[in-house]
This record gives structure tokens, sequence and C-alpha cells, in this order.
């Protein structure tokens, strides 16, 4: 299919590692593209391994089933690089994006030989100053727009601050920070 | 001008669901179709809609809330998945030999044990036999256009029977996908107003529904049924075309992807065929002739029309999600064979039972069944008919 991303999202339950798939989904439907956003669901709980997917196109998408070759994978949490083969699949011309304070050369020898783009972003740090909490995933998400580039930069921040006036109707404190950790994530994603 | 939007296949049913706006709803929730009365109830409690929503403590109840209220001359609807669909067992046959037109949306899951909230169809193939019409949709798309037309179907004067519109859980029920939304106006028109021609509450011509039905009638009953349903292929047909001209996306009893000229081809149900669409468009790229029929309507089964277009194929995969323990194959492929013999034989035959529990299917798995009937149309042996993939033997 046409210019088809897969992007495929490992975090665990609580980090909002689902929302962000369906932000991101959210995001890329407003510039006009065809989009999948779902879970891959289990028994829900605190802590435990969970992913999301990510399918972008110009194309309607057909195809229903999880991904298994995908361009791009966000690690939100980097405890899961111990038990997780988050680079099952992982296209080599793609890139992993993985939240740590550690630079790419460090994190690439957890990553059974992957010979693709290492990227790192320190999402922990980042969500700490501009929202006085660990919500590591919008500035994944941020991190993730710009290592695929599956949408204009400049786009996808217009299209965040309305999603998140949505979302956040009720506390619209978190709006700013949100946009805040989304554009830092931008700028300090090391490996590009 | 249609509305772009993305939802999920369950927000598409609660959004159907609002534009409808029916007289009742009764839900209890069950995972995976729980978010369709969640969304629905917020609409009640906005005012978006005048529906009466019946929060009952069973599923049981919900079906026997909707009888009732369909009876009295109501529009009911209602929304469930696997267990729950199963404890609606008794009044899913009441609803439909009472010929009440209650619609509802069947979120496909397993049925336990061992207890699963995933994909299968062992919910809504058991209910099969019940006297429901089943419409079956491979994305929310399809679950919103199929949840529209069925009430049209349903309440036909020439059908009036219950309607479940199934489609797959987790998979299109909670993946959110492009859709394109009628207009509330649009919906509004095209379901109209339900004005039964008998029911309950009519001070005059009060009737009773639902009575002792012993040897001197119950059979005639019955027979009555088997018309109706047998009448409703006209009125799905003469439906679907209207609801083309109003949004230029067409329905028939089943859709037949590039199999024109197909030599091998599957037959299959729900999500799952869009995966396999996309391993038809590759095998197309190999000159290779595959072809794709995916089934809308099974309640009642299109024998005929299904024959007419499988009659040129050499050798066909029927894919059961759901397993009827019969020990010669799954729910569809008893129907197909049996439509297919003696109209069209010769035509090598063969059933995979797939994803059951919610196993996902991948292209591979899709691919794995073309390449087995490009093998028995080139060897002309048929081999094991009863066979399985994605399984772990």
């Amino acid at each position: 299919m046409a210019n088809l991303v897969e992007i495929r999202w490992h975090g665990r339950g609580g980090q909002g590692t689902k929302t962000a798939a369906l932000l991101l989904a959210d995001a890329a439907f407003s510039t006009g593209k065809y989009i999948q956003g779902f879970p891959e669901y289990g028994p829900e709980r605190m802590g435990a391994p969970i992913t999301a997917y990510n399918r972008i196109s110009d194309e309607r998408i057909k195809i229903h089933s999880n991904i298994y070759e995908p361009d791009y994978v966000v690690v939100v949490d980097e405890t899961l690089l111990a038990t997780i083969d988050v680079t099952a699949g992982l296209k080599e011309n793609g890139a992993i994006i993985v939240n740590t304070d550690k630079t790419p050369e460090q994190v690439t020898k957890y990553l059974k030989g992957y010979k693709g783009k290492v990227c790192t972003v320190d999402a922990r740090k980042i969500s700490e100053d501009t929202l006085g909490k660990y919500f590591p995933n919008t500035p994944m998400l941020g991190a993730v727009v710009k290592v695929s580039g599956v949408m204009d930069e400049k786009e996808f921040l217009e299209d965040a601050k309305g999603s998140f006036a949505h979302k956040f109707a009720t506390k619209p404190e978190v709006i700013e920070g949100n946009i805040k950790a989304i554009e830092r994530a931008m700028q300090e994603v090391h490996g590009i | 001008m249609a509305i772009r939007e993305r939802l999920s296949g369950n927000e598409a049913m609660a959004v159907a669901m609002r534009q409808i706006n029916p007289d009742v709803v009764a839900a209890f929730p069950i995972t995976p179709s729980t978010e369709i009365p969640q969304y629905f109830s917020q609409f009640v409690s906005n005012g978006e809609v005048d529906t009466e929503f019946v929060a009952v403590e069973s599923e049981h109840s919900a079906m026997s809330a909707c009888i009732g209220a369909a009876a009295a001359g109501a529009r009911a609807m209602t929304a469930t998945s696997a267990n729950g669909l199963a404890l609606m067992w008794e009044m899913l046959y009441i609803a439909a030999s009472s010929r009440l037109p209650i619609t509802m949306s069947c979120v496909n899951r397993a049925l336990s044990g061992p207890i699963n909230i995933h994909n299968d169809h062992s919910d809504s193939m058991g209910a099969r036999d019940s006297g429901w019409i089943q419409l079956y949709s491979e994305n929310n798309q399809e679950a919103y256009d199929n949840l529209l037309q069925a009430l049209r179907i349903g309440e036909h004067e020439d059908v009036m029977l219950p309607v479940m519109v199934c489609q797959d859980g987790f998979i299109t029920s909670h993946a959110v996908e492009n859709i394109e939304l009628l207009e509330d106006d649009k919906v509004k028109g095209f379901v109209g107003e339900y004005e039964p021609d008998h029911y309950m509450m009519n001070p005059k011509e009060p009737i009773g529904v639902g009575p002792l039905d012993l040897p001197a009638y119950y059979f005639e009953h019955k027979r009555q049924q088997a018309e109706a349903i047998k009448r409703s292929k006209k009125v799905i047909m003469d439906v679907a075309k209207e609801y083309e001209k109003l949004t230029g996306r067409s329905y028939g009893y089943f859709e037949e992807y590039k199999l024109n000229d197909a030599e091998i081809a599957i037959v299959i149900i729900n999500s799952t065929a869009g995966t396999a669409k996309t391993v038809v468009d590759k095998l197309r790229d190999n000159g290779i002739k595959a072809g794709l029929l995916k089934i809308r309507v099974f309640r009642p089964f299109p024998a005929e029309e299904i024959t007419a277009a499988l009659k040129n194929v050499k050798a066909i995969a029927v894919m059961d999600k759901a397993e009827s323990f019969s020990a010669v194959g799954g729910p569809l492929f008893t129907e197909i064979k049996a439509a297919l013999y003696g109209v069209a034989d010769g035509i090598n035959i063969i059933n995979y039972i797939y994803g059951l529990g919610g196993r996902d299917v991948r292209s591979d798995d899709i691919e794995l069944v073309y390449n087995a009937l490009l093998e028995i149309q080139k060897t002309g042996k048929t081999g094991e008919t009863y066979r399985y993939v994605g399984v772990r033997e």
C-alpha cells in the first residue's frame, strides 16, 4: 500500500501509551490521512506491558491485524528492553525511539543487533520539567512525529493544541505543559 | 456532504444510535460492547436523545425489556457480546417468534470457556438459528451502515423480525479508523418513524403478544416466521439500493473482491476480510487469480447467489472463526458446501478454523491458506477438508 507507515508502541499500563497512539492517529487524521489507532488488549493493570499500534496511510487501510514489521517502534518504558524483544520485525530503514536518559550508543547494546536508527529522548526529565509529574506519553508523541516525519511538525503542534483543549477541558492548566513537553521532545530527541 | 470522522467501531454504533434516537434502549455492559451503551447513556443524560434508557441487571432482562417495549409498539435497541448474548438466548427466540423488530449491535467475542474476552464468532454463530437476521461488518464504516439499514429491514411490514449487526470485538470495536457519517437529518429521514400495524398499547386494537401456542397453531406460526425471513431477502436488497442513493456505498448479501475471474477464493466474515484483501492484491500482482467472497448477510443465507458467485472457482477455502463441534467443519463451511451441492459440484472445497479467542490473524496466515488452494488446484486433490490455521499443534 502506498505510503503506509506502521508504528508499534511498547509501554506499561498507566503510562498513557494507548492514549498517545490515539492522539497520533487523531493528529494524522486531521492532516487528511487515513489512520488506525488500536491497543492490543490484555488483562489491563497498572505496570503490565502493553502494546499499541498506529497505521497511517494515504488510502483507506484494509488490513486488520497487529503490526509485525513496523517502520517505527516507540518504547515508553526502558525497563521493557530487558524483557520484550522490542525490535522484533522492525525495519532496518526505520527507527526505534526509547524513553531513557542514556545515549543511543548505550541503548543499542540492548537491542539484539538492530542495525537501524536508534533514537533516545529523556521523556522523564521533560515531563517532570514541564508538567511537574511523570507522564512520558506526550514527549514520546513529539519524538515519534519528529523522527518519523509522518506529518508536518507545525501542523502537528497546532492540531495537538486542539486535541488537548478537548481532552483536558476540565483541567486546562495541563495543556500548556503538554505542548511544551512535545516541543522539547522534538528538540531534544537524540540520534536522528 | 458526508461528515469525515474518525471513530472506533463502538463509537460508530453509539453515534448511529444517537442519530436514530430510538424509543427504548435496554442494555447491560459486557466487554467488548460495553462502550456502546456507555456512550449512548451519555447522549441520554446530555439530552441529545429522548430515548428511555433502561439500565437492567442482566442481558436476559435487557432482551426482555426490548421485547416488552417492542411489543408495546416502541423502537427498541440493545448491544451485547459473547456470554451476554448467551444469557439472552431464551429471549432471542421469543423476540423473533413474536415478530418484534428489535435491533442489536453484537460485538463478536469468544464464548466462555475458558473465559476469554477477545474476538471470534462463536457468540453470533451460536445464535444463527434463533430467527434473527444477521448482518456482518468488516470495519466501523460497515457496522455503522449496517445498523442504519437494519432498522429498515427488520421493521419492514413484509419482515417484522429482529436484526443483529455484528462486528469484531476489539479488532474493529476498539480500533479508531476513518469513517464517513451521514448528517443527523439524513439518518432521521432514512430510518423514519417506527409505526407498526399491530401493537399491544393500541387502545383501538388491543392484542396479546407471545401467548401459548400448542400443536394446533405452533407449526403454522413457525412456517410464517420462515416465510418472513425468506421475504427479508428482497427487502435487504431494496434497502441497500436506497442507502446507496443516499451515501454512494453499495451493499448486497456479500461482497465479491476480485472474484470475477478468480480460480482460487476464500469465503470469510468480518474484519479478517480486510486483511485477506491485501493478500489477494499481493497474489494478483504475482499473476495468481485469487479472489474473495465476504459474507454480509448470514441469516437469511443467500445460498443461490453465493453459488452463482462461486461456481467458476476451482478451489475454495471457507474460513470459520467459530467451531461448531460437528467434527466435520465450522458453521459457514457446512452452509457453503450445502449451497453448492448439486448445483456447482466438482469444486474442491476446504474449511479452515482460524483466530479463535482472539488469536491474531496475520497476512501470513491468509497467504498460507491461498497457497494450500494453489496446491489443490495444481494436484486436483482436496486432502483433509477440516483444517486449522494459526493454532499450535
